[in-house]
């Protein structure tokens, strides 16, 4: 467990690439193999749950420190982080630490789901006394999870191509997909040849950079494929050994979802894999992403959902060929073999290409470039021809060149402390705009866009001007403006404004303006009627 | 007619009407009393200062050569108007102490800040039996629990040995005012030059002067030769983190003392590479132990957790109220005036001499 907590300690207090990645591949190199799998499982998110009441938790650890509840979630809003406030509360006990593995311990979880609510109290009380402050923050990550230490998977898929010295693309690939630390060993999952590979193992996503400064600087026009760049669901559809399997870009497996799609199992050749989008769709074009909003979630798709925002998939690259991996041929090539696909597949209201924008020059597209909400796009996808298909976030072959945000200038009303890195800080805030009674109307939450520097100083004001608190949230005097950036914007039965808007971001302090100088509601409607 | 309670919040001081004096206020006003040096307690433009003799060299250096400045020491008693006076050890940096206010049989305490534990430098704390204290509560969360000094003194040690075999500049960062100086008294200073920032060599020098046991520091100028830096101390204020000033050390690690550090989101924020919990602050246990010693039938929180803190000592037996006060910001006017001294540069110690000579309004009849 030591081992396993101070890589944790390491990686929470570097936030330079290089360094996480050389910790992790150390880690790699070093631990056990039956420890390195559970390492994995983490990384990736795969942490099983151990039927554990994070309020039963807080209790039990509230009881073993000697305070009242309310002081418990006094520390629990200071911290930020429910697995370190504990580490911080419990008496420490341990000095030294505990000589279980990181996987002994996680045997010794795995007694939890079991257990009556005594034993289990008994069970993870024995366990924070054997461990030392650092231990117990990391036992209680392994206990009840958010594992935010700013680790991605590529991040690790980096690492233990390095350790094991194999190919990126071939360990991305098998961390993908269904696989649980119980039922395979490290041996198995990450060395082996290959051979276990599962049918439902889908390819790593190939993402796009956001396009730098002017379109033309990509070279030739020629070069280059363009498609509207759609709002929807990135997914994978994958039709192997006769079975349909679709995975959305958060690495979730949602075959059922959308059983629209299921015909594919009965007109796809098998041995095929398509990426694309999947979007609602009725009379021939997109809808607005919040129809699609409506069904994401939601277990039991009625009979009303699916006759209101039915789905479509919008198909733009094909990676996998009658059980050939096709990823090393070009853009051009792949496009041509997903042509000739979809050219043989009946019904195709529901599979659809994702249609290449016909233009000779770059000009053509920046006239067209403005048309992208009429479309239900947010902008395009700009793809090299001669590009391969590749892993991750890579620069050079895909670019997406998206819309201006909307906006608006709105005034800072509600703040409320952030968590982890910001604990201590007001990060959190709510904006608002002018209503028709000449009151301030809250209308978007939003988190980032904020300088260190500007948290620091919005900080500062708002420890100085709080007018009223609600639990944690702190009413706040109305004196700043922001502008507030978003992506889409709609109508909206659940907000007081009446208005709901989409990915709200701030996009800059407009220190020169006063809170009277704030946007209205009124200008929210008009940007509402220009964009439906 | 309801009698007046001996101390008052203002909310620009704490102000004894009998007597007519102020506790480190934030206005200038006739008599101020200053429990210490830290900038968000001692203030400019007041007529007439009384501080422990500790204090004099920084409150001077701070306020301005000339204040009219009468010091007392631990214990010695001073009559106001028939309100009877003195100042007893806080523990919290050179010249720390708690007021302690005695009038028609009622004693009251303000503690200003304090820690228990003994650093070295400033005189420990000694618990003063009173029926009302004023406390602060800049840790009063039980989160905050210190390990002893002498074991953060040692991850420093080791901190810094690392860094020596690694050829990398060790650069410490903490309040030049207390932090500092109860760093070189308790680290293994291995008979090297330590190199430090204006701000702390000010400060230092200022000290050395006055007669207090502190290493000589060595100034970092434009002129000193950066191969020097390699494997060595170097002291800096946190206001120096992120400037150019500290790039000349590269590579260097940069280590931070402060009692935050407890926090792992404070820790990232910062982005420092080790974070060092060290405080000049009572943490959670001694808050409450330094409450119980004073004997007090009533508490009255200021700067910090100060709604927590007295709503969990009226849940265990202790009336409490919480006050607001303009303290506790020592970050920012420790960044305030580094960044002056950073301004400054190599020569800050010198042009801090020549700017003393502001006017202060002497009156001779103060205290």
């Amino acid at each position: 467990m030591k081992q396993f907590a101070d890589l944790f300690m390491n990686l929470d207090r570097t936030n330079k690439t290089n360094a996480k990645v050389d910790l992790l591949k150390n880690y790699f190199l070093t631990a056990s193999d039956e420890d390195k799998l559970w390492a994995l499982t983490l990384f990736t998110g795969r942490r099983p749950s151990f039927k554990v009441n994070r309020t039963q938790v807080k209790e039990w650890a509230a009881e073993e420190a000697g305070i009242p509840m309310w002081l418990f979630q006094e520390s629990y809003h200071s911290v930020g982080d429910l697995g370190e406030t504990i580490s911080l509360l419990l008496p420490r006990t341990s000095i030294g630490g505990s000589d279980k593995s990181l996987s002994e311990w996680f045997h010794y979880l795995g007694m939890l789901p079991g257990m009556t609510d005594e034993q289990k109290r008994d069970h993870i009380i024995q366990a924070w006394m054997q461990l030392s402050q650092h231990e117990i923050f990391v036992f209680n990550k392994l206990l009840m999870g958010s594992f935010r230490i700013g680790v991605s998977q590529t991040l690790v898929v980096r690492a233990l191509a390095e350790a094991t010295e194999t190919d990126t693309n071939v360990i991305a690939h098998r961390v993908m997909g269904q696989w649980d630390p119980l039922g395979t060993t490290f041996e198995q999952l990450i060395l082996d040849k290959g051979e276990n590979d599962n049918a439902s193992r889908p390819y790593p996503f190939f993402l796009a950079y956001p396009i730098e400064g002017d379109v033309a600087d990509l070279g030739e026009a020629s070069d280059w494929f363009a498609e509207w760049k759609w709002d929807g669901i990135r997914s994978q559809i994958i039709y192997r050994n006769k079975e349909l399997f679709i995975w959305t870009r958060g690495e979730e497996l949602s075959t059922e979802k959308f059983p629209e799609l299921h015909f594919l199992s009965d007109v796809l050749p098998d041995g095929t894999v398509l990426d694309g989008e999947i979007v609602t769709y009725a009379n021939g074009r997109p809808m607005p992403f919040n129809v699609l909003q409506t069904r994401i979630g939601r277990k039991n798709l009625s009979k009303k959902v699916l006759e209101e925002a039915p789905v479509a998939f919008l198909a733009y690259d094909m990676l996998e060929a009658n059980g050939v991996d096709i990823r090393g041929l070009t853009q051009e090539q792949r496009r041509a073999q997903l042509e000739a696909l979809h050219a043989n597949v009946p019904a195709q209201g529901y599979f659809n290409l994702s249609p290449l924008i016909d233009f000779q020059d770059w000009q053509t597209l920046r006239h067209l470039h403005p048309q992208s909400r009429e479309n239900i796009a947010e902008g395009f996808m700009i793809k090299r021809k001669a590009g391969t298909y590749q892993v991750g976030r890579k620069k050079g072959d895909w670019w997406k060149w998206k819309t201006d945000p909307l906006s608006v200038d709105a005034v800072l009303i509600y703040a409320q402390k952030g968590s982890g890195r910001r604990a201590e800080l007001f990060t959190d805030y709510t904006f608002a705009v002018w209503g028709d009674d000449g009151k301030l109307v809250p209308f978007a939450k939003a988190y980032s866009g904020l300088t260190d520097a500007e948290i620091g100083q919005v900080d500062y004001f708002i420890k100085r001007n709080v007018l009223e608190k609600f639990g944690p949230v702190r009413t706040v005097k109305p004196e700043l403006v922001f502008e507030i950036g978003f992506e889409g914007i709609n109508e909206s039965t659940r907000h007081k404004s009446g208005i709901a808007v989409r990915f709200p971001r701030i996009l800059r302090w407009r220190k020169d303006k006063k809170a009277e100088e704030a946007d209205s509601l009124a200008s929210l409607r008009e940007i509402l009627g220009n964009y439906k | 007619m309801p009698k007046q309670p001996l101390l008052q919040f203002t909310g620009k001081s704490i102000y004894c009407a009998v007597a007519d004096v102020h506790i480190d206020p934030w206005i200038p006003v006739g008599r101020a009393i200053i429990t210490h040096a830290h900038s968000d307690h001692a203030r400019w433009g007041s007529r007439h200062y009384l501080a422990h003799k500790d204090s004099e060299p920084i409150l001077r250096l701070r306020l301005g050569r000339d204040i009219n400045l009468q010091t007392v020491r631990y214990g010695e008693k001073f009559m106001i108007n028939g309100v009877k006076f003195s100042l007893h050890p806080a523990g919290h940096i050179i010249g720390s102490a708690q007021v302690r206010v005695e009038y028609q049989g009622e004693v009251w305490v303000a503690s200003g800040d304090y820690k228990l534990e003994d650093d070295h430098f400033a005189t420990p704390f000694e618990p003063v039996k009173c029926n009302v204290f004023i406390t602060e509560s800049t840790f009063g969360l039980p989160i905050y629990k210190w390990q002893p000094q002498q074991q953060v003194m040692s991850e420093i040690d080791d901190w810094w040995a690392q860094n020596r075999a690694d050829d990398k500049a060790s650069v410490l960062m903490g309040y030049s005012l207390g932090k500092m100086q109860r760093i070189l008294k308790n680290i293994q200073l291995q008979d090297a030059v330590i190199y430090a920032h204006g701000a702390i060599y000010t400060v230092n020098e200022r000290l050395r002067e006055a007669g207090f046991g502190l290493p000589e520091l060595t100034l970092v100028t434009r002129e000193t030769d950066r191969k020097l830096f390699k494997g060595a101390l170097v002291l800096a204020p946190p206001s120096a983190d992120g400037t150019t000033w500290i790039r000349k050390f590269a590579p260097y690690s940069v280590g931070y003392c402060s009692g935050w550090m407890a926090l792992r989101g404070a820790k990232n924020r910062r982005a420092v590479d080790q974070g060092f919990v060290l405080s000049d602050h009572v943490d959670w246990p001694d808050l409450n132990r330094a409450v119980k010693e004073t004997g007090a039938e009533k508490v009255y929180v200021t700067h910090g957790y100060t709604s927590i803190y007295s709503r969990w000592l009226n849940e265990n037996g202790i009336e409490a109220a919480e006050v607001n006060t303009m303290y506790g910001n020592e970050d920012e006017n420790e960044e305030e005036e580094t960044v002056q001294d950073a301004a400054a540069g190599q020569d800050a110690y010198q042009e801090h001499k020549q700017e003393l000579g502001g006017e202060v309004n002497a009156d001779k009849d103060g205290f």
